[in-house]
């Protein structure tokens, strides 16, 4: 049972790593994200509830803490760069200043 | 039990493969949402329900609310208006509705005649709080630093976004800010 949990995170997770590396558009990226980091808090309940310790569920509650951080800044940069460039392509700011 | 974690993988794993291949930004949204939901079922399965609920609650229910307030706000101009005209009644929606669906009835089968996992303990949200507030006190205030961090950072971001918007509200604030600085 732990396995199959296991391979449901490990699925869900390389979905998000392969829409990170697809997706050019900002928003779909943080969504791949969020996928990233579900994913890993579904392995830490997996292992918490296989060895029966509350460990796993605490650290899904930090992952869920970080997860909305970084959703908060992440979305206040996408909204500066369609400021500043009319899109949320990510390639629009890839070059650096200097 | 083990129905209900297998569907809710399954369901998980479309809902996420096909919001990370949508080229419409609300399209990609809805079925995250779903993605979210077949997780929180699997959670719900290996015995951590207040786990589960807090995956709905914060995940899909705050953190999504964030980005499709954020692609409202976007209002990506004349081109998503014509792509909106151009949706088929019922065409965008079908899909999420119906996996979201597939895990209701799911969960409610197996609400009915519920029974734990087998090899999986159920642990009770009181075991968790006594020891997140105990061993792992630390770790929750640096969890507030962190997020009044990103509120800080969101709202620096936003406010240098509002002063270039409005030219006025540029020459009005930009006075006040200095008087702060001194």
């Amino acid at each position: 049972m732990t396995l199959w949990a296991l391979l449901l995170s490990a699925g869900l997770f390389a979905l998000g790593v392969v829409g990170l590396l697809a997706r050019r558009n900002l928003l779909l990226i943080l969504v791949s994200i969020e996928v990233m980091l579900n994913a890993a808090g579904l392995a830490f309940v997996a292992a918490g509830a296989a060895w029966n310790q509350a460990d796993g569920q605490i650290m899904f509650l930090f992952i869920l803490a970080v997860a909305a951080a970084e959703v908060a800044v992440g979305l206040a940069l996408l909204l500066q760069l369609h400021h500043l460039t009319g899109s949320v392509d990510a390639d629009a700011v890839s070059r650096m200043k200097g | 039990m083990i129905v209900l974690f297998a569907i809710a993988g399954v369901v998980a794993l479309v809902a996420t493969a096909l919001a990370i291949s949508r080229t419409n930004a609300v399209h990609a949204l809805l079925y995250l949402v779903v993605s979210l939901l077949g997780v929180a079922v699997a959670i719900f399965a290996l015995g951590a329900p207040y786990l589960a609920a807090l995956e709905v609650i914060v995940y899909a229910g705050a953190i999504m609310v964030l980005f499709v307030f954020v692609t409202m706000m976007l209002n990506l101009g004349e081109a998503a208006v014509r792509q909106e005209r151009q949706w088929q009644p019922g065409r965008g929606w079908i899909g999420p509705v119906v996996l979201a669906g597939i895990l209701v009835a799911a969960l409610g089968w197996v609400l009915l005649g519920a029974g734990p996992l087998p090899g999986i303990h159920t642990v009770s949200p009181r075991a968790v709080g006594l020891r997140l507030m105990s061993e792992y006190a630390v770790g929750v205030e640096l969890a507030s630093m962190l997020l009044l961090g990103a509120l800080v950072a969101a709202y620096h971001l936003g406010y240098g976004l509002q002063l270039k918007q409005r030219g006025d509200a540029a020459r009005v604030a930009a006075p006040k800010r200095e008087e702060v600085a001194r």
